[in-house]
């Protein structure tokens, strides 16, 4: 039971800090049909500015500088470099990104070093807030909890309440449409984009801590983004969230169960020897298939469904 | 006769490949350079795989993120073949076993096919990425066939050659290498000739059109991707008769992602662009990460200025001159190439030195190297190094921009008067 | 037994029916097209005729009702499976491949019929016969001297004519053409209505086509679809005739 209840913690701070990264990137892929290879690189990018910033100045300023920052990048990448790919189609804009991707992480290596930078949590937030059955809850993840939640109202209230939020909401269902509307679609465009890499900057910020600041950070997280985003389906804000709490809850669930197929298979008395077809499958324990399940579930769910979860479109 | 007329390039190219080695051969001691040998065995591995992916890429339109699960695959079914051989189980010529990791690479070219041809465009490129990265888990996970982390080492010496050779020496692999490299060239040219090659560009095209003729374009994916397989697992068994191990590196993203940056710097239009873009990139990771940390940062730019402003690749470049050879104008080029030649290398000095004292500044230290020019030490946190750098870059860039424009200029003025001669004619 | 086949339609629809979401697209249509007709279907905009091109195709499912081309019902086939029955179509926004030469585009199209298949063992340059065909096709078709270039780089008229090419050349028995004249001047409209006569002599030919002089010049009979019913279909004359067609479409045209 506190094992349940404290994974399920877990999985609801691990699910929202998905949410944050996954939002921004539904967003792009669906609007301007880029999947958007370089978002996790924000993340990361998010990550290593607040490391510098909080060594010199602080935490708190480096929470509201460094997504900023990585919006500006963000900006700076669409302006100079997409918009001029762009006329090559989906794949080359792909590419572009993907190409960035991999200069960001060499960039980052060079300049911070291939070792994990010491980026802690800020002291103000570092005591257990609560304990349940015995185990600490930190306050740094209720912090966590609360920026992404205030997030996620803005992102809601940006998108019913503002003009500009009303004309993307219309531009992700139909991409094709937003143009005829008469709108500056390129400038729309660079906002998103903007913001988007600056929603996956601020995920950096409060995740770097959470997690390893290190410059492999962002080839590890990216996939799964990508897997969220897929699973949620285009076009579709919800889709994304509900996707993102499940994928947390389930990373989070997959390591606490210490059980294999083997052992499920005790319960109905086969037992599973060396000499059994398929042993080594058989006997995977369910933590070690937890960093499996995500490409699992992103190649199943494209090849039986790619619609995802609630996508107004295919994949 | 008539062969020898008609594909001398061929031949010619083969002659001098096999030429290459002796350049470097130590006469002295009388025996060739590992190194070169290895890097040209490496080079024609890695030239194979290239073509493989290049018949997903340049035919069928398809950019996969995981291309290396097929080679890694036939790398893995060859090496096994070869332990069954060693242990006396089965009997194989040793000049088979690349077909072997062929083999091993059709049948899970069809296997995954069958999953990721489901999709193309964006969800294919999605597709692969998960398949790939699901691959290189799964090897890490299952010792019996991955070998776990350790991977599969082989012993290449089976003493089943039908020519008597024992493939002792990095020569006699280069030479196989090489056989199989052109084998593997030959036939994967040819199939860009026969129907499924032509209806993989025509889905790559249209395929709706595709379907309207009569064509599943779901089974032209397939099958072109159960051939890529069968291409790049032939390259997995070289890798194995080169290296004697294979591990999971085999299938990692890293290595499909060698072949895109190949296939793209070199150019998916033309056949030949990846092996243009192999020699490059694989020059770069071998030359350049012998003096740099920085090789693949190298290779990043080179692809992201690609993308950018020649998407078709190097070999694009060339043939944009073919024109202007052909109208015999070439030598009005030369000028103007001339002039833009000091200041794109000052720029391309300016950046890697800046790329270097930053690389030395943090991975470098961190390593114990010194940053070092022709033997003298530089200090990579003194000011001055870094200004020397910024200011190469800054105002070559400059020079280089007004160069540039005199160059367009030109290359314009050169190419309406050959469409005006052609107009006249 | 053999007598009854002549009498199958080419093509009959019975109460085909297309929703999109809750808009009702295509609404009840009843037609039959017999063998060797040349027939023409004509409606104000937005009636649904392309719509119905698609469903007959099979480039969309029908929600209800049932499609049979020569007496076979096309409700599970797809697109490619309904082609191989013998029906081939041309889209309203050209449809060809671009990167590919003019030739190998007309080659494309004769693959399937010829048996080729998915075959990675023939060479294509060592097949006479096709490429024979190809050539005789191209030469039909007044491309012969663009033979080698880009399809992509054809002018305008040029790739629709192509896209008629292509659509024929796999010798299918019905054929679609979806505003095969849309956008051309007045001299090339005449060139590609003389090329439809030319190649769809003796067989069934079902067209979407806005300009009337093509219409009444061509067809043997003309269905008018208006907002995705069919308000009437008979001889051309008939047609002109027609006091509802003359209220709902042609009325407009006049005016």
């Amino acid at each position: 039971m506190e094992v349940f209840v404290v994974s399920l913690l877990n999985g609801l701070v691990y699910g929202m800090l998905l949410f944050m990264l996954a939002s921004g990137l539904t967003l792009i892929l669906s609007m301007m049909g880029v999947l958007n290879f370089a978002h996790a690189s924000a993340y990361m990018l998010g990550a290593y500015f607040a490391y510098t910033i909080s060594t010199y100045i602080g935490f708190w300023p480096a929470l509201i500088l460094a997504p900023l920052l990585c919006g500006l990048v963000g900006a700076a990448i669409e302006m100079f470099g997409l918009r001029r790919v762009h006329r090559n189609g989906h794949i080359a804009e792909l590419l572009f990104t993907f190409g960035l991707a991999l200069l960001i992480e060499k960039g980052v290596q060079m300049t911070w070093g291939l070792l994990p930078v010491p980026y802690r949590v800020p002291e103000l937030l570092d005591f257990p807030l609560f304990s349940v059955y015995g185990t600490h809850f930190p306050a740094y993840r209720a912090f966590m909890l609360l920026i992404s939640a205030l997030m996620f109202g803005a992102i809601w209230l940006g998108l019913t309440r503002t003009r500009i939020g009303l004309v993307i909401q219309a531009a992700l269902t139909h991409p094709d449409m937003a143009s005829a509307l008469g709108h500056n679609v390129p400038r729309i465009f660079t906002l998103v984009f903007a913001a988007g890499t600056a929603l996956a900057g601020l995920a950096g910020v409060i995740g770097g801590n959470y997690q390893v600041t290190e410059p492999a950070m962002a080839f590890t997280m990216g996939p799964i983004v990508f897997v969220v985003v897929v699973f949620g389906g285009l076009g579709s804000l919800t889709g994304c969230f509900i996707a993102s709490i499940l994928m947390g809850l389930i990373q989070t669930f997959a390591v606490v169960f210490d059980v294999s197929l083997a052992d499920l298979l005790a319960k109905f008395g086969f037992t599973v020897t060396s000499g059994t077809p398929f042993a080594e499958v058989l006997n995977v324990t369910l933590p070690r298939v937890g960093a499996l399940l995500p490409f699992l579930m992103l190649v199943l769910i494209l090849v039986f469904r790619p619609r995802g979860l609630m996508g107004t479109r295919d994949t | 006769m008539n062969m020898l007329r008609r594909h001398w390039p061929w031949i010619l190219a083969f002659v001098i490949l096999l030429a290459i080695p002796f350049l470097f051969y130590d006469w002295s001691k009388g025996r060739h350079s590992g190194f070169v040998l290895t890097l040209m065995s490496e080079i024609g591995v890695m030239a194979i795989f290239a073509l493989s992916y290049n018949m997903l890429m340049g035919q069928a339109g398809l950019l996969s993120f995981g291309h290396a699960v097929l080679l890694g695959m036939g790398a893995y079914c060859a090496a096994h073949v070869v332990l069954l051989v060693k242990a006396g189980t089965i009997w194989l010529p040793t000049e088979l076993v690349p077909l072997a990791g062929g083999l091993g690479g059709l049948f899970f070219g069809f296997v995954f096919g069958w999953l990721v041809t489901k999709q193309r465009a964006t969800a294919f490129a999605m597709i692969t990425m998960g398949l790939g990265e699901l691959v290189s888990a799964a090897a890490l996970m299952f010792m019996g066939f991955f070998g776990g982390e350790g991977g599969i080492p082989v012993d290449r010496v089976m003493n089943t050659s039908l020519v008597g050779v024992s493939y002792s020496s990095p020569w006699q692999v280069y030479c196989l290498v090489l056989v199989w490299a052109f084998v593997a060239a030959v036939l994967m040219k040819l199939q860009t000739q026969t129907p499924l090659g032509s209806m993989a560009n025509a889905t790559r095209d249209n395929f709706e059109r595709a379907q309207f003729v009569g064509y599943d374009p779901r089974m032209v994916r397939l099958y072109q991707f159960a051939l890529s397989g069968f291409f790049a697992g032939i390259g997995g068994g070289l890798y194995v008769m080169i290296y004697e191990i294979v591990t999971f590196d085999t299938v990692s993203a890293a290595k499909s992602a060698n072949a895109l940056l190949a296939v793209y710097i070199g150019g998916a239009g033309g056949f030949f662009g990846p092996i243009l873009g192999t020699i490059v990139v694989v020059l770069l990771q071998s030359g350049v990460s012998l003096l740099s940390n920085a090789w693949l940062l190298y290779v990043g730019i080179l692809f992201i200025v690609m993308v950018m402003y020649a998407p078709g690749g190097l070999i694009g470049l060339l043939f944009m001159h073919m024109p202007i050879w052909r109208a015999g104008r070439m030598r009005e080029l030369l000028l103007p190439y001339a002039r833009a030649f000091p200041p794109a290398l000052i720029v391309l000095l300016g950046f890697v030195f800046l790329v270097e004292l930053t690389s030395f500044t943090t991975i470098g230290a961190a390593q114990g190297k010194k940053f070092s020019i022709g033997g003298n030490v530089i200090d990579t946190t003194a000011p001055m190094p870094w200004v020397i750098a910024l200011a190469m870059l800054v105002l070559g860039a400059l020079w280089l921009r007004r160069e540039a424009r005199g160059f367009r200029e030109r290359w314009d003025d050169v190419m309406d008067g050959i469409k005006r001669q052609g107009a006249m004619s | 037994m053999s007598g009854d086949i002549t009498h199958v339609p080419a093509i009959e629809l019975r109460d085909v029916c297309k929703r999109f979401g809750r808009t009702e697209i295509i609404r009840g249509v009843n037609l039959s097209i017999p063998r060797g007709e040349r027939h023409a279907i004509i409606g104000p905009n937005g009636a649904g005729k392309t719509t119905l091109f698609n469903l007959i195709s099979g480039r969309f499912p029908i929600s209800s009702g049932s499609i049979t081309v020569d007496g076979r019902s096309t409700a599970d086939l797809a697109p490619q499976e309904i082609n191989r029955l013998g029906l081939s179509r041309s889209f309203q926004i050209t449809s060809i491949f671009p990167r590919m030469t003019v030739f190998e585009n007309i080659r494309c199209g004769l693959l399937w019929s010829q048996g080729y298949r998915y075959s990675f063992w023939h060479l294509l340059g060592r097949q006479k016969a096709l490429n024979e065909a190809a050539d005789q096709l191209l030469e039909r078709l007044k491309l012969s001297d663009r033979r080698n270039l880009q399809a992509g780089l054809l002018s305008y008229a040029e790739q629709r004519a192509l896209e008629i090419g292509i659509t024929i050349a796999g010798g299918a028995e019905i054929i679609l053409l979806d505003e095969p004249t849309a956008g051309m001047s007045h001299s090339e409209t005449d060139s590609a209505v003389a090329l439809i006569r030319r190649v769809s002599e003796g067989k069934t030919l079902i067209m979407v086509e806005h300009d009337m002089s093509v219409v009444f010049g061509l067809a043997d009979r003309i269905t008018v679809l208006v907002y995705g019913e069919v308000i009437a279909s008979d001889q051309p004359a008939a047609i002109r005739g027609n006091a509802a067609v003359q209220e709902a479409y042609l009325g407009t045209v006049a005016a």
